[in-house]
């Protein structure tokens, strides 16, 4: 079957088969390597893309459900040279080890902070009317769909305070 | 996967024509995509409904909501009039999966995911839901996560909903389409069956039906909401018990008092017994324990989750403390305005 992608400003038409997953056309049929495979079941967050600028996990959606839709990957964000500022933040706070859960790390904490810019409650937040401050424990919350196997939690944490509230 | 037909539904009528005991309905697909990964399920063909219009909005209903069927779990959360009118919702589905699931699981799908119980989830392991007759391994297995009513010999497991909870406390309805085009809309204990001798079958959707939305009723005014999840960890867990209560209090007495119970049965259970101990009573920390007692007087625990009994009482009383005022309101009680 035929599907359209726009993914990070650039159109795709590809020719799959219907099993065929987001994930495994932007790795597969693209060539796109940065988002991740890592459980393949949601559980670990590795395959986070935007895709009209909310973070989902690539592995558990169909390329066909996303005929014409603009998807953004981590190569998306910046490139060698010209990072994004959370890409930045991640190199500058060492908020890795192994460097598997990092794309997508980076794709959530970007749909997230847009999610708290925007005053989208979570499941730790005091009251549901006011603003959200992003403290360790909203973070951590918010940030609970992405395993990092290595713990680097409090550097990746360290990574999204630097970058919270610049643009 | 095995292989399957996908076909894109432009109406709920296309939708439904092509519908039937080999196919099954895409939306979110959050669920459904991570049990045919498994060859839990296994559909001959896949309707995607994620674009019908009409399916995807929240609008008034009277003096209520319906909430459409694709409304993500997120957008639902943060919708401002749930927000400020039925807390206990928005806590519930923020309480449940994470960031990245709730922008895709939509309101139809949470309500219809099927069950983490692990002998449904593993192949090789007997389990009537998966395969009706062939037995339930999870009776002589691990049965930590679970449920402890509305149970039958053939079959144990829990629903994993959060926000199905929350609805039930609240009397929301469900909005089911037949293959006819009619539609009706269910209590959830209407809609969802107890499993019996066919826990395969837990809604009464059927084949071809399809759920179209949510109706919420008219805002309890005054009211305190709460709900209160007990897991394994902190976030990103399904429930070992959770309790969603929607209470209000006038002139010192329990005027009102709506709880339902999650992660303890094969839908969101309640339990009108419970709730009539509670109204025209005052708070009172006695009624409330004798209150639980009752609650779990007619639990079944298998002997790996009879923990969730002295859990399930103590999370109850906690909420009731909150809810009406004997204890201080903690993250996940809210209060609603009161009546204009």
């Amino acid at each position: 079957m035929h599907t359209q992608l726009d993914v990070n400003g650039r159109a795709y038409a590809l020719d799959h088969d219907p099993r065929t997953t987001l994930l495994d056309a932007l790795r597969d049929h693209i060539g796109l390597y940065g988002t991740k495979k890592g459980c393949d079941h949601g559980q670990c967050g590795a395959c986070t893309v935007l895709v009209n600028g909310r973070r989902i996990n690539s592995c558990l959606t169909l390329a066909a459900m996303h005929d014409g839709d603009e998807i953004t990957t981590v190569e998306g964000l910046g490139e060698p040279g010209a990072l994004a500022p959370l890409q930045q933040a991640f190199v500058d706070c060492d908020g890795y080890q192994c460097g598997y859960c990092t794309p997508g790390q980076i794709m959530s904490a970007t749909g997230m902070l847009e999610e708290a810019k925007a005053g989208d409650p979570s499941h730790v937040s005091a009251s549901l009317s006011g603003d959200v401050a992003l403290d360790d424990s909203e973070i951590a919350e918010r940030m609970s769909g992405n395993l990092c196997r290595c713990s680097a939690y409090p550097f990746i944490r360290q990574a999204i305070h630097s970058v919270e509230g610049k643009e | 996967m095995r292989p399957f037909d996908y076909t894109r539904a432009g109406t709920l009528d296309e939708a439904g024509a092509q519908l039937g005991k080999t196919a099954a309905v895409i939306a979110g697909g959050t669920n459904i995509l991570d049990l045919m990964k498994l060859q839990i399920m296994t559909p001959e063909r896949l309707v995607d409904i994620g674009r019908v219009p009409g399916l995807d909005g929240i609008e008034a209903d009277g003096d209520g909501l319906r909430v459409g069927a694709l409304v993500r779990n997120s957008d639902l959360a943060a919708d401002g009039r749930i927000r400020a009118g039925w807390p206990v919702l928005s806590r519930a589905l923020l309480s449940g999966a994470s960031g990245q699931i709730r922008n895709k699981a939509t309101t139809g799908g949470n309500l219809l995911q099927r069950t983490r119980c692990p002998y449904f989830y593993d192949p090789a392991m007997a389990c009537n839901k998966r395969e009706p007759g062939a037995g339930c391994a999870a009776k002589e297995g691990v049965g930590r996560m679970l449920a402890i009513f509305g149970t039958s010999e053939h079959c144990l497991a829990a629903h994993p909903s959060d926000m199905a909870v929350a609805l039930r406390a609240l009397d929301a309805k469900v909005a089911v389409r037949a293959a006819d085009g009619s539609e009706r809309t269910l209590p959830l204990d209407e809609f969802y069956r107890l499993p019996a001798d066919r826990p395969d079958i837990e809604t009464v959707l059927g084949p071809d039906g399809i759920v179209t939305g949510v109706v919420l009723p008219a805002p309890v005014a005054g009211s305190v909401q709460a709900y209160r999840k007990v897991r394994d960890r902190a976030s990103y867990a399904f429930a070992l018990v959770s309790v969603a209560a929607v209470v209000t209090v006038e002139d010192g007495r329990i005027a009102r008092a709506r709880l339902a119970f999650g992660g303890v049965a094969p839908r969101p259970w309640a339990n009108d017994a419970v709730t009539a101990m509670l109204e025209g009573e005052a708070p009172d920390d006695a009624l409330f324990r004798a209150a639980a007692d009752r609650l779990t007087a007619d639990a079944a625990p298998h002997p790996d989750n009879e923990f969730k009994l002295p859990m399930l009482r103590r999370t109850l009383v906690s909420v009731l403390r909150e809810t009406t005022g004997l204890a201080e309101p903690s993250i996940g009680t809210d209060r609603t305005d009161a009546a204009a």
